[in-house]
């Protein structure tokens, strides 16, 4: 038997590449699913549309064991702290998919009641459009998530993510400080947002 | 032990308080119950609704009536082409005209395909929330069919905006009905074996018989309409009782339960299943019949023209301009019109001033009243159960908050 | 039928009365709406459909609370409406249909209506500390909220005037 030499044992390769890889490969969405897109999310997970072939079948419906959120819907103001808190509470590193045009900026509903696109209250990585989205458009909308993984760096993705922590951080010492509801903590940190000229709060 | 009625209710701090949702894979779009336990009984159940509230009828003042359409389909988003039907009536009835008799025979072909699909999500739900998977993805290969054939008539597949105001958008497309044969002659095999998987089943049967029942009385107070008040017994059904569409030309039978448990409604949306194919048979037969004809009402001041007339014409081009930039002229009064739903009744109540859009807008949309009597079906019973009872309830978030 | 024998039982109740594409709708005094509401009870119909409300302005009373009932029976629906000012009460029939619950509810949270006699009068689709009440006419329909403005700043003075 020959002796196995150093090259065949080992693969050269940078350490990003290789837990991207891993990540890519086995994402665990978390099906937040408020409306229409809800449902067009179910028939992209049964029998025709079949999303296990992306290594994403493992849905999980507590956000501590899940790593993808998917927003699937319209995202209300009086829902706009609970996805907060939902996307506070997933598993690092994690990423947002918005699936179709209300979830992604309001939509058809450009009301009083509906949250302007999820972008305002938490980072989002991939936007889905239509309404609602075909399965094989968020079939693709997740390719372009995993192209994404691919290519990004660790460090880059934690900074992400802690600019999300440190805004969460900040809307809970303003509603400890004030004592503010949640939602009023949240339209507060949007109007100082929008007097800098910001769209978004984290 | 049902804690209703033994002393341990009494103790404080025994009770567990359980969120539910808004994110929960159980509560069907989003809402909230907070539940207060004992043990595994529920003592009291709160339901928090308006998570999905996004202002339809708000922003129905403020467009046209024909653009109020593609909102319509938002409402109940599993047969969306139900809602399209009852806002174009409810205009319809506004303005006092009637839609082409084809057009009202492909309505209720499309309403009753609707209804069956919308059956299908509730039933297979169901039954995934309470641990039968196998069922929902037979169930959801016929109704990928279903949007097939939407796909085709509309051009989309869930949000269909497929009718107008005096008609349809357009007449059915030449491959719709072979499609169609092929779904009517796999559907009712495909209820068999759903029927195979569940009925006899004998866990099903436990985790459903006996669960959320209600009498009559109850259900007819609590505002219940559709499945779940025939489910209970009570055989009312707008299709036969007040006709519109020219239902009365079909025949088809209302099966009714007996106790309003979770199993009885399973029975009777199954029953309507079928009943909807018969009906959806008799429709492809009735536009053998009738031939080819026009869609949609001859008056340009309700329907625009057809598009070839508006290149050609001036008059046409007028009232293309018109209807698109001043919209319809309304009479000044107030209309409420109610379709059987897949739900139960879906009404809209439209105030008109006589301007472009109406002055009020409001849906009566068929599970709010009966997820309002939630907390009074779920007391006492499992938290288990209670899981049970909200599938079979078939809440749509969309139209409970608009 | 039905008004012949509303207005042999409680004359002068019906205040109005109209039938537009054949909806009957009849007026009533809030004062007396119970009585109207129990009469017609007795007479089958027992099923409360919907219970709504729409804001006229400019109008004294301002506001039309729209009851939709139906007699599982013979089928007949009707139409009750009562008129109220803005901080005027509607007694509630919450002891009569249990789902007139949520629905008042509804309305109290859309028009800042009032109802008598309610258990439990809440917000139900608004959060609770949501300023205004966004089926009224006079409110705007982005709701001059934060959430809904492009620019941000400019609406940082007016989101406070939609209180009360």
């Amino acid at each position: 038997m020959a002796e196995l030499t150093i090259d065949d044992a080992v693969l050269p390769t940078r350490l990003d590449a290789v837990i991207n890889w891993g990540r890519k490969n086995s994402l665990w969405p978390l099906p937040y699913g408020t409306a229409c897109c809800a449902i067009e999310f179910m028939s992209m997970m049964s029998s025709k549309y079949d999303f296990s072939r992306f290594g994403a079948e493992a849905l999980r419906f507590s956000p501590r064991q899940s790593d993808l959120l998917l927003v699937l819907g319209t995202i209300t103001n009086k829902q706009a702290p609970v996805l907060r808190q939902i996307y506070a509470q997933m598993a690092e590193p994690k990423w947002v998919m918005s699936v179709g045009v209300c979830a992604s900026s309001g939509g058809m509903y450009r009301t009083y009641a509906t949250l302007q696109g999820i972008d305002r209250v938490v980072p989002v990585d991939v936007y889905v459009p239509g309404c609602p989205p075909r399965p094989e458009t968020i079939i693709y909308g997740a390719m372009k998530l995993q192209e994404k993984i691919t290519t990004e760096a660790l460090k880059a993705r934690k900074e992400h993510i802690q600019a999300f922590y440190d805004s969460f951080d900040r809307q809970k010492s303003l509603e400890a400080a004030k004592g503010l509801t949640p939602h009023q903590a949240v339209r507060e940190m949007l109007l100082e947002a929008g007097e800098a000229g910001a769209q978004r709060i984290w | 032990m049902n804690p209703t009625n033994s002393t341990t209710i009494q103790r404080e701090g025994d009770h567990m308080i359980v969120n539910l949702g808004p994110s929960h894979p159980s509560t069907h779009g989003t809402l909230r119950i907070v539940m207060e336990l004992e043990g595994e009984f529920v003592v009291k159940a709160t339901p928090e609704i308006g998570y999905l509230h996004r202002g339809v009828e708000k922003l129905g003042e403020n467009l046209s009536y024909h653009q109020f359409i593609p909102l319509t389909d938002r409402l109940n988003y599993c047969s969306s082409i139900m809602n399209n039907v009852g806002y174009t009536l409810a205009v319809e009835k506004l303005l006092g005209i009637q839609d082409p008799p084809r057009s009202q025979v492909i309505r209720v072909l499309v309403s009753e395909l609707a209804r069956i699909g919308d059956h299908i999500v509730c039933v297979g739900i169901n039954a995934v929330d309470i641990g039968a998977f196998t069922a929902f993805l037979y169930l959801f290969k016929e109704r990928e069919t279903i949007y097939d054939l939407f796909e085709m008539a509309a051009g989309q597949r869930l949000h269909t905006s497929f009718t107008r105001i005096g008609g349809l958008m357009r007449d059915l497309p030449e491959n719709f009905l072979p499609l169609l044969d092929q779904f009517l002659e796999s559907m009712p095999r495909t209820i068999d074996e759903m029927e195979k998987l569940l009925t006899h089943n004998p866990i099903w049967y436990d985790r459903t018989k006996g669960v959320g029942k209600i009498t009559p009385e109850d259900a007819i107070a609590w505002g219940y309409t559709g499945p779940c008040l025939r489910g209970a017994g009570v055989p009312q059904d707008l299709r036969k009782a007040q006709p519109y569409l020219g239902y009365d030309t079909y025949d088809f039978d209302i099966p009714i339960g007996t106790t309003g448990d979770v199993y009885d409604r399973y029975l009777v949306r199954t029953e309507e299943m079928r009943q909807s194919l018969r009906i959806v048979e008799q429709c492809v037969q009735k536009l053998k019949e009738l031939g080819p004809g026009p869609v949609i009402v001859d008056d340009y001041k309700i329907a625009l023209p057809p598009k070839e007339k508006v290149y050609t014409r001036m008059e046409s081009l007028i009232h293309h301009f018109k209807l698109v930039m001043h919209g319809m002229d309304t009479p000044v009064g107030e209309v409420y019109s109610a379709t059987e739903a897949a739900n139960g009744e879906l009404g809209y109540y439209i105030v008109s001033d006589g301007g472009k859009s109406p002055y009020r807008i409001h849906v009566r949309p068929p599970c709010y009243p009966i997820f309002n009597s939630f907390d009074e079906q779920v007391k006492g019973t499992l938290i288990a159960d209670a899981i049970a009872v909200l599938g079979a309830m078939n809440i749509i978030a969309g139209e409970l908050d608009r | 039928m039905i008004l012949e024998r509303i207005e042999a039982l409680l004359p002068d109740a019906i205040l109005d009365r109209h039938d537009f594409r054949g909806d009957l709708t009849i007026v009533v005094d809030g004062g007396r709406l119970l009585e109207v509401i129990d009469l017609i009870f007795t007479e089958g119909f027992q099923m409360l459909l919907d219970i709504t409300a729409v804001d006229f302005l400019d109008r004294d009373p301002r506001f039309d609370v729209v009851y939709h009932l139906l007699n599982l029976t013979n089928q007949d629906r009707l139409r009750i409406k009562v008129r109220v000012n803005d901080g005027e009460a509607v007694p509630s029939l919450t002891s009569r249909f249990k789902c007139a619950d949520w629905s008042e509810s509804e309305v109290h949270d859309m028009f800042g209506l009032r109802f008598e006699g309610h258990p439990d009068l809440k917000r139900l689709l608004m959060w609770k500390d949501f300023p205004g009440h966004p089926l009224r006419k006079d409110f705007p329909m982005d709701g001059g909220d934060i959430f809904c403005d492009d620019t941000g700043a400019s609406y940082a003075g007016d989101a406070t005037s939609l209180q009360g």
